[in-house]
């Protein structure tokens, strides 16, 4: 299992990256992000506090999905990226496309 | 079903012919699947060989497996008869990662950058950035369809 998925108090749906984000296992939490919406779920948390690595198309799934849970009129935020990944971030610009935490709880805070 | 990996090692007999003290080769088939672990194995010889653990974690991991992923997809066009071959030389001051496919190959310079205004909410194109951004050297042959991705052990 990739992913872990919870529903926090505030109804923001949890989902935590155990591992890596990559080609084998973006359409995973695709899927979960996808029936969570058609469920009517609106705020999203994607936790990187157990990923070690996200390789391009785990870059492309989040930006699509962040488009759609914008579209949908939700909120995507994601916390707990490790030095490589904050570089992986800013190499590719996607902090800036980003509402990123440095940790989960602050981003939860934050919704 | 994981195909098994066809490795070969050679170890040069001494350690200062062409600066090479070994160099490991591998012939891998085109499913997205195995990149992890050629990647894995890539990185421990990288570790043993005494490359800086970050560069080995982050610069050498994501590179390689952007360069398989690309070399599969685009290259082979995941037809899994195709090979992809990795041939990594550990040389006394860097490492040397080819990768190569039997596509016919692309010009990288027609490659938009992903980072550009109009082009950084794209779900795709962020493969040969990555790369180009986290090796020291990288050069590609006249067709196009294999790659050299330099890397320096400090």
């Amino acid at each position: 299992m990739s992913f872990s998925v919870r529903r926090d108090a505030k109804g923001v749906m949890v989902i935590g990256v155990d591992g890596q984000l990559i080609v084998g296992n973006r359409h995973e939490l695709k899927s979960q992000v996808t029936e969570a919406l058609e469920r009517g779920e609106r705020k999203f948390l994607v936790d990187f506090t157990k990923t070690g690595y996200i390789d391009s198309s785990g870059l492309g799934v989040l930006v699509s999905l962040s488009k759609r849970i914008r579209e949908s009129g939700g909120e995507l935020r994601l916390a707990g990226l490790n030095d490589d990944l904050k570089t992986l971030f800013e190499l590719t610009k996607l902090d800036t496309l980003f509402a990123v935490s440095d940790t989960a709880e602050e981003a939860l805070a934050a919704f | 079903m994981t195909v098994p990996l066809r490795l070969s090692v050679r170890h040069t007999s001494s350690a200062d012919e062409a600066g090479l003290p070994f160099q490991i080769a591998l012939a891998v088939p085109s499913d997205l699947g195995l990149v992890e672990q050629v990647v894995d194995l890539v990185a421990r010889h990288s570790l043993a060989a005494g490359l800086p653990p970050r560069r080995v974690r982050f610069h050498l991991r994501t590179a390689l497996a952007e360069a398989l992923a690309n070399a599969m997809r685009y290259g082979n066009r995941l037809d899994q008869a195709r090979k992809v071959s990795v041939r990594v030389e550990f040389a006394v001051e860097a490492i040397h990662l080819h990768v190569a496919d039997e596509g016919d190959g692309f010009d990288p310079a027609r490659v938009p950058d992903p980072t550009a205004p109009d082009r950084i909410g794209a779900d795709g194109g962020r493969g040969l950035f990555l790369i180009r951004s986290l090796v020291d050297g990288l050069e590609f042959n006249q067709k196009g369809n294999a790659l050299c991705m330099t890397l320096r052990r400090t």
